[in-house]
């Protein structure tokens, strides 16, 4: 069996990895900051955070399913990301928050943050249907 | 003599944001545009997929050639090269991308108010009418506050 907290192909390759941390029982993840996710200069491109955060938001998911015993195939339906403030040249991490597991719909949200955990710079909102 | 500022150009434009950055990573392509809309092309890449168990795109990867369509369908209808923040972008999933396809994104920016612009489009692979997603997005203006050239405005609407 692999190690169920795998992550994709694209998150390696953009460089996001588990920190090993835990935030309220969820998985932290990171990316350093670099040319794969820059966007202006020096600063994260909306499109690498919103990876980031849809990453720590699926293994939030994946966690509470292991914990539940179950291991559906997971379809995404949605996802709204809110950008709040611009993401600099340094380290970002995110973890994602179980508000409802359903029996075929799960309510995810994630919050992504830089050096001061207490100042988000992105959060999302996902459904993921799991069949 | 003062020469008017050439009108911003997606096409022209392309060929420097692609060069470098997230962008230039994922190896995005211009293929077409129109007054108010952009559209751009997601290469298939073996390492942007986000699955194990079937060949398709990851969902991250789309949300980033939506974002980089939505900006440049932005300055393609304003003319102008201002930039701007994402506030806020709503993707909704119809299905999966086909496997080993390349994904396009098309735009069109449907308002442009002094602080802000509205856009909306679908992330396609064959057919258009045939949308892997629907997107709508939000982008606040930066670098140029309304309030300074209209002091009527002083104080109103939120900043940080």
């Amino acid at each position: 069996m692999s190690e169920p907290l795998d992550l994709p192909a694209y998150a390696r390759s953009l460089g996001i990895v588990l920190t090993g941390e835990r935030d309220g029982d969820m998985p932290v993840l990171t990316v350093d900051f670099g040319p794969m996710v820059e966007g202006r200069p020096q600063h994260f491109h909306g499109g690498a955070t919103a990876g980031l955060l849809e990453n720590a938001g699926y293994a939030a998911l994946r966690t509470a399913l292991i914990a539940a015993g179950r291991d559906p195939l997971l379809k995404p339906i949605n996802i709204t990301v809110q950008y709040l403030a611009a993401g600099k040249s340094q380290a970002s991490f995110a973890v994602g928050r179980i508000t409802r597991l359903g029996r075929r719909n799960a309510n995810i949200t994630v919050e992504a943050w830089q050096n001061d955990r207490s100042r988000p710079i992105a959060t999302a909102v996902m459904n993921i249907l799991m069949v | 003599m003062n020469t008017p500022p050439a009108r911003f150009d997606a096409r022209e434009a392309s060929k420097w944001f692609f060069r470098h950055g997230h962008t230039g990573w994922l190896g995005l392509r211009f293929t077409d545009q129109g007054e108010n809309w952009v559209e751009l092309e997601l290469p298939w890449r073996e390492d942007l997929l986000g699955d194990r168990s079937r060949p398709v795109l990851a969902s991250g990867p789309i949300i980033s050639l939506m974002d980089m369509a939505s900006g440049m369908a932005i300055w393609q209808t304003a003319g102008t090269f201002n930039p701007v923040a994402t506030l806020d972008l709503r993707v909704d999933y119809q299905r999966p991308a086909r496997e080993r396809a390349s994904v396009k994104g098309r735009v069109e920016c449907y308002r442009i108010t002094r602080s802000a612009a509205f856009v909306r489009g679908v992330a396609y692979d064959d057919d258009l009418d045939d949308p892997i997603a629907h997107i709508a997005g939000c982008f606040m203006t930066i670098g140029t506050d309304p309030r300074h050239k209209d002091p009527a405005l002083k104080g109103a609407g939120g900043d940080e």
